[in-house]
């Protein structure tokens, strides 16, 4: 997504197709993609989609291969976001090659996302920090907004969108978006920021079951050896000693 | 149009730990017993098996087992002067849902409260005074004292199978147990649970410091046992996945497999799940309780008429059903009069986070839910509080009850929340990081209460209960100067980095912090101050009865189910041993 151009197109789009989904902020480019009706060559400067190819035949699909709830834009643009916040380095992998957005992509296209056990009834009003969440808004609806609002923010004050700045640039814009100082177009920006990097963490450190922690990583790299844990007869053994068994998790078993 | 449903002898609304407890302490009476559980029904096999139980994410984040605020919760504000809005997500307690409720996702600490908890006021009086109490505070007496409660204290803790070791066995102080505790008639039924690193530098730190150390008493069992009904549990397997999970060794105390299948003996019991009590039904006198309205899962309404109901919705739900039903004079915080809603109390705690060098191996991710090591030297009764400038005390101790890695990665102060830099520290401290906290005690205020808001509704249409609370210049001292004690302890126990912490205050609904509400529906001995008679019973509608840490008139240093469970003991033997046979009230007001 890349601020002004994208949402010309976009307006241009919705009149054209109608505005489903214009609420939460959806990517024309993406929808016209699901909907079989690719854009015209040139139409979206800046954008790199190229018509999909069916994975080769006989190549082994998983069930976390693709996105059922990013559009390609905000693809690059979380992938680009964990990367930062979880960037790669010889400790461990980055929050992208974790599966992070595989992780975030199925929760907030699920229940999760969708505000389940999230009371939900107005009237809303700010409160007081201590009175805790007041939006509106269910996860799945906070975040696409705070993505579209962030990109904008990033554009408007760094003439480029997220995926496309520097890491040091990507870092400070979600500084200020952490810290409230940057102004955006539609959501408390520490809100949503704290709600994407707690996405985050699940994802890195959760269970692979859910798509995230790719080869309990992040396990691995903290030393968790995870699941199924039974260590009556290895207290005393490993007391104050590094514990040495293996890494599983709940997927191993499934 | 509800149907009229046949009646029942004895209704119990909700089905955890203490309407467990009271349906299988009266299954040999044979009477009708009813139990309605707003939640589904659930065992050991097949819902807590491995892998699939060790899910952090469902169960720890996501709270699959808990209370759906999607449906019914409440609102909060920190005091009279805000507008309450509504707890949207769960975050600062986490009420259960389901059969066996909170038991089955607990962790098992299961204490048996102080002396001084139980006669807080006249304690308090005889040693300092009145003057001592500032303006404000509701210090009040059970009514019923330490000794009258032990045999119960007993009784639960054999129930559950507790690990530990005792401390005062018949006035006899034993060294390496709690030697503040009262008098106990027997040792714990099981001996104590193996500690981990932490345990044992908590401990020689606690001895070096001049302290009492023990074996913190643990609902989870240190080897197989059978409790004197017969129930057989595991031995604990120290996973670490306690708080928040079921357990699949049935290791853990849960009403589930315990108290609930010998109450299933009884042929004139029954369970009604996915069954959700509107309120209780009084008739024109208001004196009398004649059964409940509830709501099945497809939304049916139905009456159940009952001779006797008996609330045990845990703490929180159990008042907002009275306040539904009009139970008992609702309060009023400007006049201090009424008694529903009045003395709510929370836990006001505090501690230190510890990171040692990385040759100390700690292993948080070994443990078990009630596993750790405690001093009682700083509760409210066991030293001289007013020296220290307030009320109260509080349990301190270093637990190991499993480093489940979404929600536990300590960090030392000062470190991003995120970037190389916090990655690097995560990997170089999750080994390496432990803790000792404070639990400390709250006492109850005029300004903290619970009543009914006028705005918000659950999706029945009836209106959510509205919590005012903070903390208090009284619980704020008391975090300080015991996040302190933590602080040092820790460094005794070599850390090369001590950081001490409280409670956020002012009071947050948002960061996990207990399922330790109390209070609102307390007992005492006067109906003035209190909406129970001594044997819980509800002074103005005898024939409501009502269990759980919603009758405490404040919050002790230590976690509420050991006296919630010896105080279900307690009343189950006062309905079959007086209520039931001549019906009224067991106390005259
Ligand atoms: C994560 C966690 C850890 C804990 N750890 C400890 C610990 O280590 N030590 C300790 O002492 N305590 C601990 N507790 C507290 C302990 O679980 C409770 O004190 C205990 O379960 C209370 O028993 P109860 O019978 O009052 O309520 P519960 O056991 O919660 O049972 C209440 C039941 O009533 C049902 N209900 C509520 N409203 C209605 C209605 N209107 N109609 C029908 N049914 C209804 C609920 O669904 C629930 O099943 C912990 C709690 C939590 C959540």
């Amino acid at each position: 997504m890349s601020g002004e151009d994208h949402r010309v197109d976009r307006r241009g789009f919705l009149k054209v197709v109608g505005a489903t989904g214009a609420a939460a902020g959806v990517s024309a480019t993406s929808t016209a993609m699901a909907q079989g009706s690719p854009p015209a060559a040139g139409e979206h400067a800046g954008h790199d989609h190229a018509m999909p190819t069916p994975a080769s035949a006989g190549a082994a699909r998983s069930a976390l291969d693709g996105f059922v709830f990013f559009n390609p834009d905000e693809v690059s643009f979380v992938k680009a976001a964990l990367d930062t916040l979880v960037p790669p380095d010889p400790t461990g992998p980055g929050g992208s090659e974790a599966g992070c957005a595989t992780y975030m992509d199925r929760q907030l296209g699920g229940a999760f996302g969708r505000g389940a056990r999230l009371y939900m009834q107005g009237p809303f009003a700010e409160g007081t920090p201590q009175q805790g969440y007041q939006l509106p808004l269910a996860p799945a609806d906070l975040i696409r907004i705070g993505i579209a609002d962030v990109d904008a923010y990033a554009m408007a004050t760094r003439k480029k969108g997220l995926r496309d700045l520097d890491a040091t640039t990507r870092a400070a814009v979600l500084t200020e978006v952490e810290q409230g100082k940057a102004q955006l177009a539609h959501v408390p920006g520490p809100v949503w920021f704290n709600q994407f990097l707690a996405l985050t963490m699940e994802g890195y450190f959760g269970d692979p079951i859910y798509g995230g922690n790719k080869d309990k990583a992040a396990w691995k790299m903290i030393g968790f050896p995870g699941v199924p844990a039974m260590y009556v007869n290895m207290i005393e053994e490993f007391r104050n000693k590094p514990y040495t068994g293996e890494t599983q998790s709940i997927q191993d078993f499934a | 149009m509800a149907t009229q449903l046949k009646p029942v002898d004895i209704l119990l609304v909700g089905y955890g730990w203490t309407g467990g407890i009271i349906a299988k302490e009266l299954a040999s009476t044979g009477l009708k017993i009813l139990a309605l559980e707003r939640g589904g029904p659930r065992d050991t096999n097949p819902d807590f098996l491995e892998p699939h139980k060790d899910d952090e994410l469902r169960y720890a984040v996501r709270h699959d087992l808990m209370q759906d605020v999607s449906r019914e919760t409440l609102t909060f504000r920190n005091k009279s002067s805000q507008t309450a809005l509504p707890m949207r997500q769960l975050g600062s307690f986490l009420p259960g849902e389901g059969v066996g409720g909170a038991g089955v996702h607990w962790n098992g600490v299961t204490w048996r409260w102080t002396p001084w908890d139980q006669e807080a006021r006249k304690q308090t009086v005889e040693r300092y005074g009145e003057k001592i109490i500032p303006e404000g505070m509701n210090l009040q007496d059970w009514g019923i004292g330490y000794d009258e409660l032990e045999p119960y204290y007993d009784r639960f803790e054999k129930t559950c199978g507790v690990s530990g070791k005792a401390g005062n066995l018949n006035g006899q102080k034993i060294d390496g147990g709690n030697v503040f505790e009262g008098p106990r008639k027997s040792e714990y039924p099981n001996p104590p649970l193996k500690q981990t690193q932490t345990g044992v530098m908590f401990e020689k730190a606690a001895r070096n410091l001049g302290y009492h150390p023990f074996p913190s008493p643990a609902a989870n069992s240190s080897q197989p046992y059978t409790n004197p009904d017969g129930v057989a549990f595991g031995q604990c397997h120290y996973c670490g996945f306690c708080e928040r999970f079921g357990c699949e060794a049935n290791a853990k105390a849960s009403p589930h497999f315990t108290v609930m299948p010998i109450a299933a003996r009884n042929p004139n019991f029954e369970l009604r799940t996915n069954a959700n009590v509107m309120k209780v039904l009084l008739d024109s006198t208001g004196k009398k309780a004649t059964g409940v309205l509830y709501v099945d899962a497809r939304g049916r309404e139905f009456i159940q008429p009952a001779d006797l109901v008996v609330l045990s919705a845990y703490a929180l739900g159990n008042v907002a059903l009275m306040l539904w039903s009009g139970i008992g004079k609702p309060y009023d915080p400007v006049t201090n009069t009424g008694v529903v809603g009045r003395n709510y109390a929370y836990q006001a705690s505090s501690g230190a986070t510890l990171f040692f060098d990385e040759k100390t191996y700690i292993n948080s991710f070994m443990g078990a839910g009630a596993l750790g090591v405690n001093i009682d030297d700083f509760n409210a009764g066991n030293y001289d509080f007013a020296k220290a400038g307030y009320i109260g005390g509080g349990g301190i101790g270093a637990s190991t009850s499993g480093g489940r890695p979404i929600q536990s990665r300590p960090v030392p102060a000062g470190t991003p929340r995120w970037g190389l830099e916090w990655k690097k520290a995560t990997a170089a401290n999750y080994p390496h990081a432990a803790g000792v906290s404070n639990q400390g005690s709250n006492m109850a205020y005029r300004s903290n209460y619970l009543d009914l808001d006028p705005t918000y509704r659950d999706i029945y249409g009836r209106p959510l209960m509205r919590m005012t609370f903070d903390f208090l210049d009284n619980e704020q001292k008391q975090m300080k100067a015991l996040a302190d004690v933590c602080a040092a302890i820790g460094k005794e126990m070599g850390a090369r980095k001590v950081e001490a912490r409280t409670n956020p205050v002012p009071y947050s609904i948002v960061p996990y912090q207990s399922t330790h509400n109390t209070g609102g529906a307390v007992m005492g001995t006067d109906p003035r101050t209190s909406a129970l008679n001594r044997y819980c019973q509800v002074w103005d509608v005898p024939n409501v009865f009502v269990t759980g840490a919603c009758v405490f008139p404040q919050n002790a240093g230590k976690n509420p189910t050991g006296p919630v469970g010896a105080l279900a003991y307690w009343i189950a033997d006062a309905l079959k041993n007086q209520y039931l046979k001549n019906p009224g009230a067991l106390v005259r007001a």
